[in-house]
């Protein structure tokens, strides 16, 4: 295990969106065993700025992210859609097309293979096809497959999200606070199925979370922010009141 | 105001006192007004005159005369081709300029210059227009085709982008991510939002167009318009009166088309 080089690393990571006022402070994180990895940590301490460097949909102002062999802060282009294509995003929002249908919305997630030729005549191999019904099924939605994206209920969209970030064989599952919107019930449903395809493909998850409760009941390895860089990094157990108070502060809230 | 455990200390200003600035520049404009319609001659007297030959007029206008049915469909078959040619292109064109003109979507490189093309093609009135191509490519329904697809852009690229300006940015970020090209990305989440209100656009465009393109051949264009001239020229006014009510019928005719496109489409 040790031998593999690991999944995602990531060096010396900055990101400034006004010069001088960092909000990423050199992020530091080696990334090499599967399952789910909570992020935790107060608003606006850049997590989801994090998790958004690492396919890009911000640029970073500094720092290198190493993944499958490349840098993807250097990327451009092809590479970059190739390197982002093997990244499958779950959104706190799910980020459905609200105007396609529930199967659609599942095999956007080949757009990565295909050319836009293709992509506009809607030409999915056979293949992609039934993988995305199957994949419905495991989620638990093939009744909707025909039905529009915006008919489903929160929980019911953030499944066809986990659904559509699968769909690209992706070798790492990033998710931005992928329960804030739902109710604890539905919440802990859509964690199980992320630590279930985690499992299944042998890949690894990190996950953004609020819920510090949800995040030791299914994470191994929990990473604290606070103030843009990394102030626990280790194993839920680890987790005491007194780290809880390095990460968000005061103690009040702990009673 | 005890009871409210407030003692003020001061007088504050009157936030609605008067304000002389507006007051003043309402009294110029009821002046300019009362200005322009001394200026004009304007008098109950020119009033009622006028509307004595308008009696006249539409005396002459009834009943109306179908007799010569066969240039009035000529010239209508004309207008309806002028129309459909021109809204099939210049939707076509728009498609491609609002998608560049969408400042959400596109530098400001890009869309500085679409959209100030866009502005010079609303700039003028179709009939400008058409006077210009007239000149420029001669008598006759393409200067009419030509001058439609310029209305059909300054005014529907314009909507296409204010319509991609307001989609769900969300929607974008999440094919992005998927490793998509620019144009998938295009195709998977910003067509599906506009995609209804693109066809709501291109209905009322192709309605503007059928009646535009009977009126480009009153400048020799092409369509029903010449027709409608030469028959005021030569004060056939029972023939105006058909050719007006054929111009209704037609829109009409399409009113109902459009909703049933409509229907079609949204939702």
């Amino acid at each position: 295990m040790t031998t593999n080089p690991p999944f995602l690393e990531i060096k010396g990571l900055k990101k400034e969106y006004v010069a001088g006022k960092p909000i990423l402070k050199g992020i530091d994180l080696t990334i090499s065993e599967p399952g789910i990895i909570a992020i935790i940590g107060p608003s606006g301490t850049g997590k989801s700025t994090l998790i958004r460097c690492i396919n890009r949909l911000i640029d970073s102002t500094e720092g290198q992210i190493i993944f499958d062999e490349s840098d993807v802060c250097q990327a451009k282009g092809t590479l970059l859609r190739q390197l982002r294509r093997q990244v499958g995003m779950v959104f706190q929002e799910y980020n459905l097309v609200e105007r396609l249908s529930v199967i659609e919305n599942v095999l956007t997630g080949r757009l990565g293979y295909m050319s836009s030729w293709q992509a506009w005549r809607r030409n999915f191999s056979q293949n992609d096809i039934n993988t995305a019904f199957e994949l419905l099924d495991a989620v638990g939605l093939s009744d909707h497959a025909k039905n529009r994206a915006d008919s489903l209920s929160g929980g019911q969209r953030q499944r066809v999200g986990i659904a559509r970030a699968v769909m690209q064989h992706p070798k790492i599952l990033l998710a931005d606070e992928p329960t804030s919107s739902l109710d604890p019930k539905t919440a802990a449903e859509i964690m199980e199925l992320l630590a279930k395809f985690s499992r299944q493909k042998h890949i690894p998850a990190l996950v953004n979370m609020h819920d510090v409760s949800l995040a030791r009941k299914f994470a191994k390895r929990i990473i604290g922010m606070a103030e843009g860089v990394i102030v626990y990094d280790g194993d839920a157990d680890g987790i005491t009141d007194e780290i809880l108070k390095q990460i968000y502060g005061g103690e009040e809230w702990l009673n | 105001m005890a009871e409210l455990g407030v003692t003020p200390v001061k007088d504050y200003k009157n936030p609605f006192s008067i304000n002389w600035l507006t007051s003043g520049l309402w009294i110029l404009v009821a002046g300019y007004l009362l200005y322009t319609v001394q200026s004009l001659g304007l008098s109950w007297t020119r009033f009622s005159e006028g509307l004595h030959h308008a009696g006249t007029l539409l005396d002459r206008m009834f009943p109306p005369n179908f007799s010569r049915w066969e240039l009035l469909f000529s010239g209508l078959a004309e207008s309806l081709e002028i129309a459909v040619i021109s809204s099939v292109v210049g939707i076509f064109f728009s498609l491609f300029f609002g998608l560049f003109a969408a400042r959400n979507l596109m530098s400001n490189l890009v869309t500085v210059p679409v959209r100030g093309f866009i502005a010079v093609c609303r700039s003028f009135h179709p009939i400008i227009v058409a006077i210009l191509f007239v000149k420029s490519v001669g008598f006759g329904a393409l200067a009419g085709i030509l001058t439609l697809i310029i209305a059909s852009i300054g005014f529907i690229a314009k909507l296409f982008a204010e319509a991609i300006e307001e989609i769900s940015l969300k929607q974008v970020e999440a094919i992005r991510a998927t490793g998509a090209s620019f144009t998938s990305v295009i195709l998977f989440s910003v067509l599906p939002q506009v995609f209804s209100r693109f066809i709501g656009f291109s209905t009322y465009q192709l309605d503007s167009n059928l009646r535009n393109s009977t009126m480009v051949g009153i400048v020799g264009a092409g369509g029903l318009g010449g027709t409608l001239f030469s028959a005021f020229q030569r004060f056939d006014y029972d023939f105006v009166s058909a050719i007006l009510i054929t111009i209704i019928a037609l829109i009409l005719f399409w009113e109902f088309l459009s909703n049933v496109v409509r229907s079609i489409f949204s939702e």
